[in-house]
C-alpha cells in the first residue's frame, strides 16, 4: 500500500469503490458542512470536498475536509485542489497541512475558469497544470522531495492521488484517452470521470483505455449525477462545456410529470450505473449529487453498493 | 507585434484637463500596423481632442508628431524641442514608448493607448494573442501553437475538460489551443509527441523572475 487511504484499501481489496461529493458552504458555517456530510455517513469510501467549485468563493476545501474528518461520522475526506487559485508553494504548504490533519487522499484539478465564477476579475494562477501537480504530489510522497528539489523534513505526506478525466470533451475520444495516459504516468492512483450520461461514448473511451492498459495502472471511478428535473437536464446538455447529455435522457425527463422528475432522475442514474458496472476496467463510482447529498444513500442502496466495506 | 487599442476619449480628456499645450506623439512601428497609434490615428485623435475641448470652451494647442520608434532613445531625442514647447505629452505608442518618453523628459506623459498583447493578424482588422513572452519557447514541442498564450488555463499537457467543438469553454470566439495543437500534430504525423509530459515550467524566465533584461555583450556600449 502506498498510503493509509481508505479508498486505496477498498480498491486494493477488489471492491467497487464509492465516492461522493460535498460542496463547502459560501459562508463560515461549519454546521452546514456537518449537516451535508451527515447524509454521506456509511455510504461512501471517501468524500470529495470541492475547492472553490465553479470558481465561486466557498469555505476552503482543507477546512471543510477537517470539519468532516472531525465530525465523528467516520467519513474520509478527499481533498480537491485546483491549480487556478494557488502556486506551487501554496499547494505544497496545504498538502503538508492536510496530511498533518489526517487527510490522506486528494484530487488534482486545473479548476473552472474564473470567468464562470463570482470573481471574474481575478487572475488565474496556473503556475502548474493538473498533470504537473500530480507529478509534484507523487514526488512529495515517493521521494520525500518538494517540487523545488529539496528534502521534506520528517515523514513525507503520503497522499493517495487522484485526477479527473473527461471522456466526452474535445478534440476526440482518442486524445481524451491519451490525456488519461499522461495523468497516469504523472502519478494518478485513481481517476474520477466527468458525469457520464452518454454510456456508449464512455464505453468507446474505456475500450481505448483498456487497449492502452491504463485501467490496470489506475482505478477508474465512473462519475454519475442524478438529474433533478428536465430543466437541469437541458441546462447540462446546452450550457455546460464538455458535458454530453443525450437527447433521449432529456426527452425521458420531459415526458415525466414535474413532481415525479426527481424520482425518474434517480432511476436513470441507477440504470446507468448498472450498465457501467458491466464495463471492464471500471473500479467504482463517483456520485456527484450536487446540492442533493441526501439522495446518495438511496442511489447506493438501489445500485447494490451498500453496505460499504469496513477495512 | 505589440498590439494596442485607444483609450476612451473621456479618460484622455481627464488626463490633459490641466494643460493647454499638448504634444501628441505617435509611433511608426507595431501600433501603426495595428491601426492604434500611427500618423493617421494621431491626426484623428488630435481633431477629436480639440473638438471636445472647444465644446467645453477650452482652446487646445496640439502638436502632432510621429516617431519612427518611440521605444528607442535615439528617436525619442528628436522631439526635445517639441517637448520643451508643450505642457504635457500624450503618447500613442505602446507602454514601452510611453516609458521611454517619461524616462527622458521631465514633463507629464500620458498613455493614449491600452497596450494589449503580443499577437498576429488573423485577418484584416483582427489581431489575436500568440505569445506570452515566457522567455523559454515551447513552440518546438507543441506543433508551433503556444498553449501558454492561447489556452485560457495555460495548460501545458493537453486540453481541459471544457474543450468542445474546437473552442474554449470561456467563449466560442476563442479556439481551444490544444485542439489546434492536436490538429497540427496530426498534420505533421507527430501525435505520439503528445504523450510526452511537459514538466513544471520555470517561470523565472517569465515575469516570475522580476523585470527582465537582455544584455548583448557584443553590442552593449
Amino acid at each position: 500500500m502506498k498510503t493509509n487511504s481508505n479508498l486505496e484499501k477498498v480498491l486494493a481489496a477488489g471492491h467497487l469503490a464509492v465516492t461522493a461529493e460535498c460542496g463547502p458552504p459560501r459562508g463560515a458555517m461549519p454546521d452546514k458542512v456537518r449537516e451535508r456530510a451527515a447524509f454521506l455517513e456509511g455510504v461512501c469510501d471517501a468524500v470529495n470536498v470541492t475547492d472553490n467549485q465553479t470558481a465561486m468563493v466557498r469555505m476552503s476545501s482543507l477546512s471543510a475536509s477537517v470539519i468532516i474528518k472531525q465530525a465523528g461520522f467516520g467519513l474520509n475526506p478527499l481533498l480537491q485542489m485546483v491549480s487556478r487559485d494557488r502556486n506551487r508553494l501554496s499547494m505544497q504548504a496545504d498538502i503538508l497541512g492536510a496530511y498533518s490533519l489526517g487527510i490522506d487522499t486528494m484530487l488534482c484539478l486545473s479548476g473552472d475558469h474564473t470567468k464562470f465564477g463570482d470573481h471574474p476579475n481575478a487572475m488565474n494562477v496556473h503556475d502548474l497544470d493538473s498533470i504537473q501537480m500530480l507529478q509534484m504530489v507523487k514526488g512529495m510522497r515517493d521521494e520525500g522531495k518538494f517540487q523545488g528539489g529539496q528534502d521534506i523534513k520528517g515523514d513525507p505526506p503520503k497522499m493517495f492521488i487522484g485526477a479527473a478525466a473527461n471522456p466526452f470533451a474535445g478534440p476526440n475520444v482518442q486524445v481524451r484517452a491519451m490525456r488519461l495516459a499522461k495523468k497516469v504516468r504523472a502519478g494518478a492512483d485513481f481517476i474520477q470521470t466527468q458525469c457520464i450520461f452518454n454510456v456508449d461514448k464512455f464505453e468507446q473511451w474505456m475500450e481505448i483505455v483498456r487497449k492502452m492498459g491504463l485501467h490496470k495502472q489506475t482505478a477508474i471511478l465512473a462519475g454519475v449525477t442524478p438529474i433533478k428535473s428536465v430543466g437541469a437536464a437541458r441546462y447540462m446538455q446546452k450550457k455546460v462545456p464538455g458535458m454530453d447529455v443525450p437527447q433521449e435522457i432529456v426527452d425521458r425527463m420531459a415526458a415525466t410529470p414535474k413532481e415525479k422528475q426527481p424520482e425518474e432522475g434517480i432511476k436513470i442514474c441507477v440504470e446507468m450505473m448498472e450498465r457501467i458496472k458491466k464495463i471492464e476496467g471500471v473500479s467504482g463510482f463517483h456520485i456527484m449529487a450536487i446540492e442533493w447529498e441526501e439522495k446518495v444513500a438511496e442511489i447506493c442502496e438501489k445500485a447494490g453498493l451498500l453496505p460499504r466495506p469496513q477495512l | 507585434m505589440i498590439t494596442a487599442e485607444r483609450k476612451p476619449l473621456e479618460e484622455l480628456l481627464g488626463y490633459i484637463a490641466p494643460y493647454s499645450r499638448i504634444l501628441l506623439l505617435g509611433c511608426n512601428e507595431c501600433v501603426t500596423v495595428c491601426a492604434a497609434g500611427g500618423r493617421k490615428e494621431v491626426g484623428l485623435l488630435a481633431s477629436a481632442l480639440k473638438m471636445a475641448a472647444r465644446k467645453s470652451g477650452k482652446e487646445l494647442q496640439i502638436v502632432e508628431h510621429t516617431l519612427e520608434r518611440q521605444c528607442d532613445p535615439e528617436y525619442v531625442e528628436e522631439v526635445a524641442s517639441m517637448v520643451a514647447q508643450a505642457d504635457a505629452v500624450v503618447s500613442m505608442a505602446c507602454g514601452c514608448g510611453v516609458q521611454q518618453m517619461a524616462m527622458r523628459y521631465a514633463k507629464p506623459v500620458f498613455p493614449a493607448l491600452n497596450t494589449k498583447f503580443m499577437g498576429g493578424s488573423e485577418r484584416q482588422g483582427v489581431w489575436d494573442e500568440r505569445c506570452a513572452g515566457c522567455g523559454n519557447c515551447l513552440l518546438g514541442v507543441t506543433g508551433g501553437i503556444c498553449p501558454i498564450a492561447r489556452c485560457a488555463k495555460r495548460l501545458m499537457n493537453g486540453p481541459c475538460g471544457g474543450s468542445a467543438n474546437g473552442v474554449c469553454e470561456i467563449t466560442p470566439d476563442v479556439p481551444c489551443a490544444w485542439h489546434l495543437i492536436w490538429e497540427r500534430l496530426e498534420e505533421l504525423g507527430q501525435t505520439e509527441d503528445y504523450l510526452e509530459i511537459i514538466p513544471a515550467k520555470d517561470w523565472k524566465t517569465a515575469q516570475g523572475g522580476g523585470p527582465r533584461k537582455i544584455i548583448r555583450e557584443d553590442l552593449a556600449e
